[in-house]
């Protein structure tokens, strides 16, 4: 048995696994077949520097900035063995001219030098082409901070330009979409926008014209880059040429703090990251998440965030006397909640959750709603059209969630028997979170003002805000901590990127305080913190597996079969299988 | 760490005692206050306008503005070009830069009818809170665009916490126009 | 005239006088003085603007007088100032505290003999407020109250700094008092009573204590004498320094390691007490060594005698004694602003194993001379 492994050459040996050996910077590792040079490169954790290559679009090869040496070994005469050396590996003959390692597979035995000689002078010299007409405006240019060409020229640029001539002058501040400017001067020519907008937007509006050092991206004329996904060429754009009118000149990206966290405009949980400075949000991109949302999100999702510093947020508890809301403390407002809500018997109470919170704050609503009680307690369903990419035609981000947590197939359904009974007058009194109820549920102002008692959790006046007697200013999305369930029964976590505005709290701890306000004593099993309220949810219901806060993985996990899948991931699966893209 | 020895001197007993010492300190110390106040010690009268009482210069009557050294780090401004263009694009690397976070920038685009639109970008705002400003200078050394310079006044008051703040407007009267630096936004380029 | 009534006025009169007119003032000028005179030693101008800021009403120049009001400002910017109490700190303690090392210091005055006697409606006044007959037992049974108060100030102020302070500064206070009082028997030896007006008055008839040059003149015994006396005067002029917490013995307040010391947490007024308390102790202290070794109010010479006979010649006197006080007062500064601060070891091997014995040898040796002399 040692006689026929020992005998074995690498070759064989990774051949049994469908791999292949490469030697990548004098080491030999095994990768693969099929596998791009420059992921090969990534695998033994040697930093080759590209532009154009980007593992979710084809590869064109059209920025040369990963260019490497590779070798091969010699190809026998006819008749000739191959001869192994000691290591069991064939002498590698390396080729004098460099590859580009992003559109090359590796192959058995090959070797990659990602330094050396003529690496370096390669690299040097594709930089000085790239600047040549690169109008170097860092100062103003939003991408300094987060920008490729800055990176790449200090790590591996000449540091100077033999460049005497002047510069071509190209459109600069171009409107090219109600969301994008484009500044042609800034562009190298890598081609991602435009693969983007073809491959995965499938809307192909952008596109080169002219040719050699005038080549210039443009949009097709009378078009306008108008797709809901066109943001994210923002985000790939390696220099500052397509930047967001959103972010432009807002604030340097180095001063921002990235939190991570999950996109609740729909039910597919887009993972994101949140850039804020202070208690700021300044702008929102997605974050990888090969399950959920690829490297994308929706422009609509992307630019519909809530911020501590916006006007309309509330900051402080109300009640409504005479009319009028008038602002006052959390004791206060608690009290009067609990000693208005106590006058009423448990089947003239409804407690309306929502869809858009998290486990942790559904959960303190059901136990709101026994602590009243009542059981009615429902969510309000939101539909709207999928578009057959990232937007679920789900409306709420946490309606998988909602389901396991307050027990219940479909919460939804009650609603409308509690719409009902609201307007027969048969519920005198309601609890809402987080809903909006003229909004989203069919209910009007004047079904509202039948109601004798509202008490609402809301981070914003609206109508139901407005209709309330009593008002409790919640956080929103970006200011909290919590889990979700999207609709592919993947668990996920929050982040908070800020803190509350003003008085306002976390929404579990306000559901927490009423429920303590209402039961007068507070027992011992009372979460104080928002991992205990996480712990002692995992303990209740099995699926979540022990998945604390802590412990639910940044890319989120699985938890529940839905048999929902997620289109444009679907879609990324099919062409990574042909090999049209790495993945 | 090596231990080095130190060996006590031996003192006599006259130097034991230690009150000759201290007459002789008492006497040196007292003929100096003679000299001083005659005006002959080291440092008077020789420079910087002294008051001829030691080096100690009579403030407000006399002042040092013209030793001032070229290198002198006063109060920061920003400075406009001959061409009345603000030189500040609002990159806030100095707001990156200063230690004390004295510096507050708000950007802002330039709109597309200004004759400067090419620039895309000025300050909205630009305040430097002077009661933390530490004159360090790192604001004038990282400018790309040499706008900011640190001036030669030094006698910054104010009777509240918000004169302390110089604004925009307030930093270009202060720092005025300099000619002849980056030739960036001319359409030469 | 009432002899009680003439006694309660002029007791009541020269308390106003001594205190409010004469030294409250020297207090004052003496921190300026320190300022001026630390300037000077060390190349620097110190205050020199404070004047009569004319400009403030409506006038076109102020009146400069080269920083003399500068006390007074300093005064009414210490009372003007919020006087802060820490939340922290054992307010009732904490507030007495700058009272306690004041008071004494100002007690004190009241046995020191200001001059000789004065005539005024024919009644004849001692120029003393209360002339008893244990003068030094009273100041130094007085004068160590006061280390009550710098420890209560260091304890309430519940600050490590402060502790440090108020501890160092009782336990120097303690060990130096023990060489104070035993130096000081030698003198007493010498003039053979307690009462500070008749000690004076001896040292004018009969020469200073340490200049005993007329009355009886130069005998044998006196100069065989000169010799312990000046020991005792070394030993009680250096133990008033470690007494009133002066440099080179200002370690309970010493910046360097302790911040402020057992005043670290105070400010505005009560800040300036221990500072009035600090000087005043001064004052008084330089105005024993006067009197014990210099005569106190005689201008010495033989002169005393006549000006005792004019009408006013007391006030000659208290000019005499006020002018010796001061050049005492400057000897102070002069002296803070030369030599360096002890380390506290060697503070308490000064106090201990040299004051100590030598002042106690000292007592044998005096006793020992006038024994063989007589």
């Amino acid at each position: 048995m040692s006689d026929s492994t020992t005998t074995q050459l690498p070759k064989d040996r990774a051949a049994e696994k469908g791999m292949v050996n490469v030697q990548i910077d004098g080491h030999w590792i095994q990768v693969p077949r099929g596998t791009r040079m420059i992921e090969a490169c990534k695998i033994a954790e040697k930093e080759v520097p590209h532009y154009c290559y980007h593992p979710k679009l084809s590869s064109p090869g059209n920025c040369r900035m990963c260019l490497v040496q590779m070798g091969m070994p010699a190809r026998p005469a006819p008749g000739e063995e191959p001869t192994y050396g000691d290591d069991g590996y064939q002498e590698i003959g390396w080729m004098p001219r460099p590859v580009i390692a992003c559109a090359n597979t590796v192959g058995e035995n090959m070797g990659i030098r990602t330094t050396g000689d003529l690496v370096e002078k390669c690299r040097e010299g594709v930089m000085e082409f790239l600047l040549i007409n690169h109008p170097l405006d860092c100062p103003i240019c939003d991408q300094a901070g987060e920008c490729r060409l800055q990176e790449f020229s200090v790590e591996h640029g000449k540091g100077e330009s033999r460049f005497k001539e002047d510069k071509v002058k190209k459109p600069k501040n171009v409107k090219i979409g109600p969301r994008i400017r484009l500044d042609d001067e800034r562009c190298i020519m890598c081609s991602r926008c435009i693969r983007f907008m073809d491959e995965v937007a499938d809307d192909p509006v952008l596109g080169f014209s002219e040719r050699g050092t005038h080549t210039t991206v443009g949009i097709y004329p009378g078009r306008e880059l108008t797709n809901n996904y066109g943001l994210n060429t923002v985000d790939i754009c390696p220099v500052g040429a397509l930047t967001s009118n959103d972010f432009r000149f807002q604030m340097r990206t180095w001063f921002l703090k990235e939190t991570d966290s999950i996109d609740t405009n729909c039910g597919t949980g887009a993972n994101i990251t949140i850039w804020t400075r202070g208690n700021k949000i300044f702008r929102i991109t997605p974050r990888q998440n090969d399950e959920v949302n690829s490297c994308w999100i929706p422009d609509s999702h992307r630019l519909s965030y809530t911020c501590p510093t916006d006007d309309d947020r509330l900051t402080a508890c109300l009640i409504k006397a005479d009319g009028v809301h008038e602002e006052t403390c959390w004791e206060n407002a608690l009290d009067a909640a609990a000693d208005a809500l106590k006058q009423y018997d448990a089947n003239e109470i409804a407690v309306i959750a929502s869809a858009r919170q998290t486990n942790e704050e559904l959960f303190m609503m059901r136990t709101l709603a026994s602590e009243l009680g009542s059981d009615r307690l429902a969510i309000v369903a939101r539909a709207q059209t999928p578009d057959e990419m990232l937007v679920s035609s789900d409306k709420n981000p946490n309606t998988t969630g909602a389901k396991l947590i307050l027990d219940d197939k479909n919460p939804a359904d009650k609603m409308d028997a509690i719409c009902e009974s609201i307007r027969s007058g048969q519920i005198k009194a309601i609890v809402v979170a987080s809903e909006d109820l003229t909004e989203a549920a069919q209910l009007t102002n004047e079904d509202l003002d039948n109601l004798e008692l509202i008490v609402s959790l809301n981070t914003s006046a609206s109508a139901t805000a407005q209709a309330s007697d009593i008002v409790f200013p919640g956080a929103s999305s970006t200011e909290k901590r919590g889990s979700m369930i999207n609709v592919a029964g993947r668990l996920q976590k929050l982040n908070a990127a800020c803190i509350p505005p003003g008085d306002a709290r976390v929404d579990w701890e306000a559901i927490r305080d009423l429920i303590n306000a209402l039961s007068g004593e507070p027992s011992n099993d009372t979460p104080q913190s928002i991992d205990q309220l996480s712990e002692i949810i995992t303990k209740s219901f099995d699926v979540l597996n022990d998945y604390t806060l802590s412990k639910i993985p940044n890319s989120g996990v699985t938890v529940i079969e839905t048999g929902v899948s997620i289109p444009l991931i679907d879609r990324e699966t099919a062409r990574k299988a042909t090999g049209e893209i790495v993945g | 760490m090596a231990t080095i020895k130190v060996t006590r001197p031996k003192l006599t007993l006259l130097e034991k005692i230690y009150l000759p010492a201290v007459i002789k300190g008492l006497c040196i110390t007292f003929m100096h206050a003679i000299r001083s106040m005659l005006g002959k010690t080291p440092g008077a009268n020789e420079n910087f306008n002294s008051s001829g009482l030691g080096v100690t210069m009579q403030y407000p009557e006399q002042k040092w503005d013209d030793q001032l050294p070229d290198y002198y780090r006063g109060v920061p401004a920003l400075v406009t070009d001959e061409e009345q263009r603000e030189r500040c694009v609002s990159c806030q690397l100095c707001e990156f830069i200063c230690p004390p976070k004295a510096i507050a920038i708000i950007p802002d685009e330039i709109e597309s009818d200004d004759p400067w639109a090419k620039v895309e970008k000025r300050p909205k705002e630009f305040d430097i809170d002077m009661t933390r400003c530490i004159y360090c200078g790192m604001c004038e050394e990282v400018c790309p665009e040499q706008a900011i310079y640190l001036r030669k006044d030094y006698a910054m008051t104010g009777l509240s916490r918000e004169d302390m703040v110089n604004d925009k407007k307030r930093l270009y009267e202060i720092g005025g126009v300099r000619t002849g630096l980056v030739n960036k936004w001319n359409e030469i380029k | 005239m009432d002899p009680f009534l003439v006694l309660v006025i002029s007791t009541a009169v020269k308390i106003f006088i001594f205190t409010f007119v004469l030294i409250l003032p020297i207090i004052a000028y003496s921190t300026y003085a320190e300022r001026r005179v630390s300037s000077i030693i060390q190349d620097r101008v110190g205050p020199n603007r404070v004047g009569i800021p004319l400009t403030l009403f409506g006038f076109k120049k102020d009146i400069p007088l080269s920083g003399l009001l500068q006390p007074l400002a300093d005064g009414l910017k210490n009372l003007l100032k919020e006087d802060l109490v820490p939340d922290h700190v054992r307010k009732f303690f904490f507030t007495i505290a700058p009272a306690l090392t004041a008071v004494p210091a100002f007690l004190t005055l009241c046995v020191i003999p200001f001059g000789s006697q004065i005539t005024v409606f024919g009644e004849s006044i001692k120029l003393v407020i209360a002339d008893i007959d244990a003068g030094p037992l009273f100041v130094f049974a007085i004068a160590s109250l006061s280390v009550y108060g710098i420890t209560f100030a260091g304890w309430a102020s519940n600050n490590k700094y402060s502790f440090l302070g108020g501890v160092r500064s009782c336990a120097q206070m303690i060990s130096y008092e023990i060489a104070l009082g035993l130096s000081v028997i030698p003198v007493l030896m010498v003039f053979g009573q307690l009462n500070l007006s008749d000690i004076v008055q001896h040292q004018a008839d009969n020469g200073w204590l340490l200049l005993p040059l007329w009355g009886e003149g130069l005998t044998t015994e006196r100069i065989l004498l000169l010799i312990p006396l000046f020991i005792s005067f070394v030993v009680f002029t250096t133990s008033i320094f470690a007494e009133t917490n002066r440099m080179p013995f200002d370690l309970p307040e010493c910046e360097t390691e302790l911040v402020g010391g057992y005043h670290t947490e105070y400010s505005s007024m009560k800040f300036a007490l221990f500072f009035l308390g600090e000087y005043a102790a001064m004052i008084v202290g330089s105005a024993l060594i006067v009197t014990l070794f210099f005569g106190g109010w005689s201008v010495g010479f033989g002169l005393d005698a006549a000006i005792s006979e004019m009408t006013f010649g007391g006030l000659i006197h208290l000019g005499a004694f006020l002018a010796k006080v001061i050049g005492f007062v400057i000897f102070f500064i002069w002296v803070r602003w030369t030599v360096p601060r002890f380390r506290y070891d060697q503070l308490m091997k000064l106090g201990w194993v040299v004051f100590f014995e030598l002042a106690l040898v000292n007592i044998f040796l005096t006793a020992g001379i006038m024994m063989l002399v007589n």
